[in-house]
């Protein structure tokens, strides 16, 4: 296939039938490949919807420098939109965040303030608020209350679904800024009745959620829990468990969030085979695992695995 | 048999350090004023007037309880139920 540019070929990704890992001919699992947009991760649309509206509203000129704060797909969907557009790009990131992201964020010419560990996203987002209001100057695009963000993949993600598998009867994805799933969820529930929409939400080390108390937590702005059917906390243990069950038994070689919406959709999938119902149910693998190679998620046994990305923000 | 609560560590110092704790009742809601007489204050940070606090997450069997039944969702022994406050993703 021919585009004009590189961000013209955002998108339209595969949906791939996963035959082995389903677990009867009428309870079948579908995988959108997100790792194979242009910087390899879903946050290419976001990312560009958010630029693309901030340019239309006046708020982005040439020259300008954007600041978000981020753990690292966006970031890097932002530095390489940033860079074919001329901006400069500042990403408030987790110091806890694998050493490929920051590589890959210098490379698009991206700087990187890190954020304390403890706090994980939480803190990088205070952080940036901060800054933004230090520096009124710079655009923070804000994933987490972006409309834009959200209405990416109500444009595009969802379409992309529906027209692919028309019969389709669960959605699961990742719950980050919560993005995927309002857009997905919201555009699905309005063109298939009774359609379930899954969230899969990393539960990380206890590092990550170091908070001074409980009234410092944190709900993204664009979270609307009546878009959802439900929501899992997948742990370290079960994402890591997938992410490489679906390389074995599929050959999809998956970031580590993808291992924990792999483990909602199962779940949902063997509800569906108890209650025998028929079910197609579409998840969403985010990225590849390059770029987590070095967290050791893929060698040697799980429980080492583990032990190592204890304390890793890995979605 | 009971039910296992586990607690994050910013409430770990309501129950003496204790990563888990064990209680009873036939709901969440009984559970957690079961578990306020052996550590005194750990309902009040959970649950305000209105229900579930705002920023605070709770999951029985890793399912958020928000979609089960919020505070009147039925627990039984042998079940998990995990604390965790909500923090950001992306």
């Amino acid at each position: 296939m021919r585009y004009d540019s590189l961000i013209d070929a955002l998108g339209h990704t595969p949906l791939v039938g996963l035959p082995r890992l389903s677990p009867s001919a009428d309870v079948r699992l579908w995988a959108k490949l997100e790792d194979r947009n242009p910087t390899g991760s879903i946050k290419d649309r976001p990312a560009l919807w958010m630029v693309q509206q901030a340019e239309k509203d006046g708020l982005l000129t040439p020259g300008c420098t954007i600041l978000e704060p981020t753990s690292g797909n966006t970031g890097i969907a932002l530095a390489m939109a940033a860079k074919l557009k001329g901006y400069k790009i500042i990403c408030v990131m987790p110091e806890n965040t694998s050493e490929e992201r920051r590589q890959l964020l210098r490379m698009w010419g991206a700087e990187i303030i890190s954020s304390s560990a403890a706090g994980g996203s939480n803190e990088a987002v205070r952080v940036a608020k901060g800054l933004a209001v230090e520096h009124p100057d710079w655009v923070m695009l804000y994933q987490y209350g972006n409309e834009a963000n959200a209405r990416a993949h109500y444009e595009s993600t969802g379409p992309e679904l529906l027209a692919d598998l028309p019969t389709i009867t669960h959605f699961v994805a990742g719950l980050g800024t919560t993005g995927t799933l309002m857009g997905v969820g919201r555009y699905l529930r309005e063109q298939v009745p009774d359609v379930r929409i899954v969230a899969a939400e990393p539960r990380y080390g206890e590092l990550v959620y170091g908070l001074r108390n409980v009234d410092e937590g944190f709900v993204p702005e664009l979270y609307d829990p009546t878009v959802l059917t439900t929501r899992f906390s997948v742990g370290s243990h079960d994402a890591l468990r997938r992410t490489r069950e679906l390389l074995e038994t599929e050959g999809i070689f998956a970031g580590i969030s993808t291992g924990a919406v792999v483990h909602a959709a199962l779940g949902m999938a063997a509800k569906a085979v108890k209650a025998g119902e028929r079910a197609d149910i579409a998840f969403v693998v985010a990225d590849g695992g390059w770029k987590y190679l070095s967290t050791g998620a893929y060698e040697g046994t799980l429980e080492e695995a583990e032990a190592r990305i204890d304390g890793q923000l890995w979605a | 048999m009971a039910i296992e609560v586990r607690i994050p560590t910013i409430l770990r110092n309501l129950t003496g350090g204790a990563k888990a704790v064990e209680g009873k009742g036939s709901t969440l809601d009984e559970l957690f004023t079961d578990l306020d007489g052996a550590h005194p204050g750990l309902r009040a940070r959970l649950v305000d007037e209105k229900g579930l606090r705002r920023f605070v997450n709770v999951y029985l069997n890793d399912e958020d309880v928000r979609f089960l039944g919020g505070l009147g969702t039925e627990v039984s022994d042998g079940d998990t139920v995990t604390v965790l406050p909500a923090v950001a993703g992306g």
